[in-house]
């Protein structure tokens, strides 16, 4: 892991400043060695002249954290994923990489998730400090007696959408009717079938639902008509497939995307999820969550401003990963985050509210919503997070991101 | 003499490798034609392959059937762009990181299964009183279990070492294996004719000793079988925990991961899927080895 964090800051042109005082401190140790010894000075020389290079920092994006601040002593604090290393996490990557945790005295320890693995269950479990989730997926996991507790929303807008070909003529939930509709199942399904009410269809008899894998075969296929995908991966993988009757990867020209957000049913996805009990009786626990959710932002915020160094910091933690893929996501990433009108991570109330109504009162083929009681006001707060946002504030850190665009990324095939 | 015996073992050595090879081209084979002649010719012209409406015989196309020489071709490729390691290295690094689970799981596996089988043989009322938990125990899914070792694991520190992902895996895969082992060392164990047992009775000999030089000798045959079938389990033991738990190192987690490119390059998964056969033939290769040696001094078995 060292490492692999240790590799990208060789490569990225921008050093921490943190390293500085190290190397120096470094240079003086071996030059005293060196003098001791009595040897000759041109190798010492050449010495200076590397630290010095590497000290000037390239100057080719601001430094935003400095380890070097933080404390000698660090709480150590884990931190749950959803899935494996990708872009989806850059966020935390970066502020392990760019020091932002130890300025903030954390040492974080990143668990990658995994198919069977739980995040909001190894939280309340007691196997991690923190924990990613959707909001729905973590309040089923609350209405079943797990008190855990939303602490920022890092993503403020839904990033699934259903794509199908121009030639289906799907533009809206509406022109869903008579179509094989994809839908992952496992609880990714219950935007579709918000859509599908708003616009008044009946899942079971006006459109067919279609079990669909988590790719984009089915639609390539023409198993299926719509395809669920999500903006930052299933969809470019459409883009890194090769059309066959043209010999060209497919284009956005060549699909129809609906997308749930725009649709007005979009439900929240990826938050930082705390521990209930521990937040509400430890101060030294509530102290880490506000220390952890404001590194966390700051590292968000450095790849909204980064987003190539972001996507090399994730690929160099996950080997397998395909770089093109990962440029795409950590775009559309960024889309989903900024700009955050009331400042990154802070739970806006009308999307709260429009996400509980959801999980329930739509009712999936099976009759099931996600949720059969209320929600009730501790399932998330605000606290941490404006703690954390005034901080950043203070310090002069955008946490709003109103400037931010999305970089030009060219998908390849494979997405390599 | 000799040299006629010395021929004997070449040939068995070397025609089950031919006819191995040859098998593997005759699926590799169909494979091909069906992908290329067969299947095109019963969907487009023949529109077989439906019955009562539902599709039963796979579509032939790139996505769902690569072909074979796109799953070589996919070894040569870098795993990621830039990347310095190709598919075919990856691919190989993981399976050789999956087996060394796997046969640390089959080690456990054989000394708890022996350590069972040993009790169990000893105390009738421990085989009685344990047998039934033994065979519920195997009934419980793999995947209902593995997120449950990663959640108590995290939980426990034995001396200073830290429950990691591949404990589980570990774990699992031995948790499979020791019930064949278990269940054929005790049958081993009970082998003996009772003119045998009685035999060594009336020179007083210990039960350890009975043990070690009547019941343990005749227990052999009986393990051979049982550790291929606990081989076999704690490959699938491995690999299933590794995509569950998500261990990033074993050959598991490279079909998930190769996987999620399945819509773009279809064929990568099957380079994984492939070091899943490396890895269930290499196991089996050290179990035939480990067979070889501990049955060096006996005369073959009719029915091995």
């Amino acid at each position: 892991m060292t490492t692999k964090i240790d590799k990208i800051n060789e490569t990225n042109t921008n050093k921490k400043q943190g390293e500085v005082p190290m190397q120096r401190k470094r240079l003086f140790k071996s030059l005293a060695i060196v003098a001791a010894a009595g040897l000759a000075f041109a190798a010492c020389g050449d010495d200076e002249k590397d630290s010095s290079d590497g000290g000037d920092g390239g100057g080719l994006s601001a430094t935003l954290c400095d380890a070097s601040k933080g404390p000698a002593e660090k709480t150590k604090v884990k931190l749950q994923l959803q899935w494996f290393t990708q872009a989806q996490f850059a966020g935390y990557y970066a502020a392990v990489d760019q020091g932002c945790y130890a300025e903030a005295g954390l040492d974080v320890e990143i668990l990658q998730g995994a198919v069977e693995i739980v995040p909001q269950d190894v939280l309340a479990s007691g196997g991690a400090d923190f924990a990613l989730s959707w909001v729905p997926k973590a309040l089923a996991s609350r209405e079943a007696g797990a008190n855990i507790v939303n602490i920022a929303q890092v993503f403020q807008r839904s990033g699934t959408l259903q794509v199908s070909f121009k030639d289906a003529g799907i533009t809206s939930p509406a022109d869903f009717a008579g179509k094989k509709v994809g839908s992952w199942g496992f609880g990714n399904e219950f935007e579709i079938f918000a859509a599908l009410g708003a616009a008044g269809l009946d899942p079971a008899a006006d459109v067919e639902i279609v079990g669909q894998n988590f790719d984009m075969s089915g639609l390539l296929a023409g198993d299926i008509d719509a395809a669920e995908a999500m903006i930052y991966n299933e969809y470019a993988q459409v883009l890194e497939a090769k059309n066959p009757d043209t010999g060209e990867l497919y284009t956005a020209d060549d699909l129809n995307v609906v997308s749930y957000e725009d649709e007005g049913v979009g439900m929240l996805q990826d938050a930082i999820w705390a521990d209930g009990d521990r937040l509400a009786n430890d101060a030294d626990y509530k102290a880490t969550a506000i220390a952890f959710v404001k590194a966390s932002l700051k590292g968000w915020a450095f790849c909204r401003d980064n987003t190539v160094i972001c996507r090399d910091i994730v690929v160099a933690n996950g080997p397998t990963l395909g770089s093109g893929h990962q440029l795409w996501q950590m775009n559309e990433i960024n889309g989903l985050i900024w700009p955050s009108a009331d400042g990154i991570g802070h739970i806006d109330q009308a999307a709260w509210d429009r996400t509980v109504e959801i999980a329930g009162n739509t009712p999936n083929l099976d009759g099931a919503t996600v949720l059969t009681a209320p929600v009730d006001a501790d399932a998330f707060t605000n606290e941490i997070v404006d703690a954390a946002l005034a901080e950043l504030k203070a310090e002069g850190v955008d946490v709003v991101g109103s400037n931010w665009k999305r970089i030009e990324v060219t998908l390849t095939e494979g997405g390599v | 003499m000799k040299s006629r015996g010395r021929e004997v073992v070449k040939r068995r050595s070397v025609r089950p490798f031919i006819f191995g090879v040859l098998a593997l081209g005759l699926l590799l084979a169909v494979w091909e034609s069906y992908r290329n002649w067969i299947g095109p010719w019963l969907g487009t012209e023949r529109d077989v392959g439906k019955v009562l409406g539902f599709k039963l015989l796979p579509r032939a196309n790139d996505l769902a059937m690569p072909s074979v020489f796109d799953m070589a071709r996919e070894f040569g490729r870098p795993q990621v762009r830039g990347s310095s390691t190709n598919v075919f290295e990856a691919v190989a690094q993981a399976t050789f990181n999956s087996l060394q689970l796997a046969i640390g799981a089959l080690l456990i596996g054989t000394f708890v299964g022996v350590g069972a089988a040993i009790l169990m043989s000893r105390f009738k009322v421990v085989q009685r009183g344990l047998m039934p938990y033994l065979v519920i125990s195997q009934t419980i899914p793999l995947i209902a279990l593995a997120p449950l070792t990663v959640t108590w694991g995290g939980q426990l520190s034995l001396f200073g070492f830290q429950w990691q992902k591949w404990t589980s895996a570990l774990v699992l895969g031995a948790f499979l294996s020791f019930f064949p082992i278990a269940v054929g060392a005790l049958r081993g164990f009970n082998s003996p004719p009772p003119a045998a047992l009685e035999l060594m009775d009336s020179y007083a000999a210990s039960w350890w000793s009975t043990w070690r030089k009547l019941r343990l000798p005749a227990a052999i045959p009986y393990l051979t079988p049982a550790m291929r079938l606990a081989g076999s389990a704690a490959v699938f033991g491995v690999v299933v925990s590794e995509i569950s738990v998500g261990l990033t190192d074993g050959v598991g987690y490279l079909i998930l991961a190769y996987m999620q490119e399945g819509t773009s390059r279809p064929a990568k998964v099957f380079t994984a899927v492939a070091g899943t056969v490396v890895l269930g033939l290499a196991m089996a290769a050290v179990i035939n080895a480990a067979d070889r040696y501990f049955t060096r001094h006996r005369p073959p078995e009719e029915f091995a």
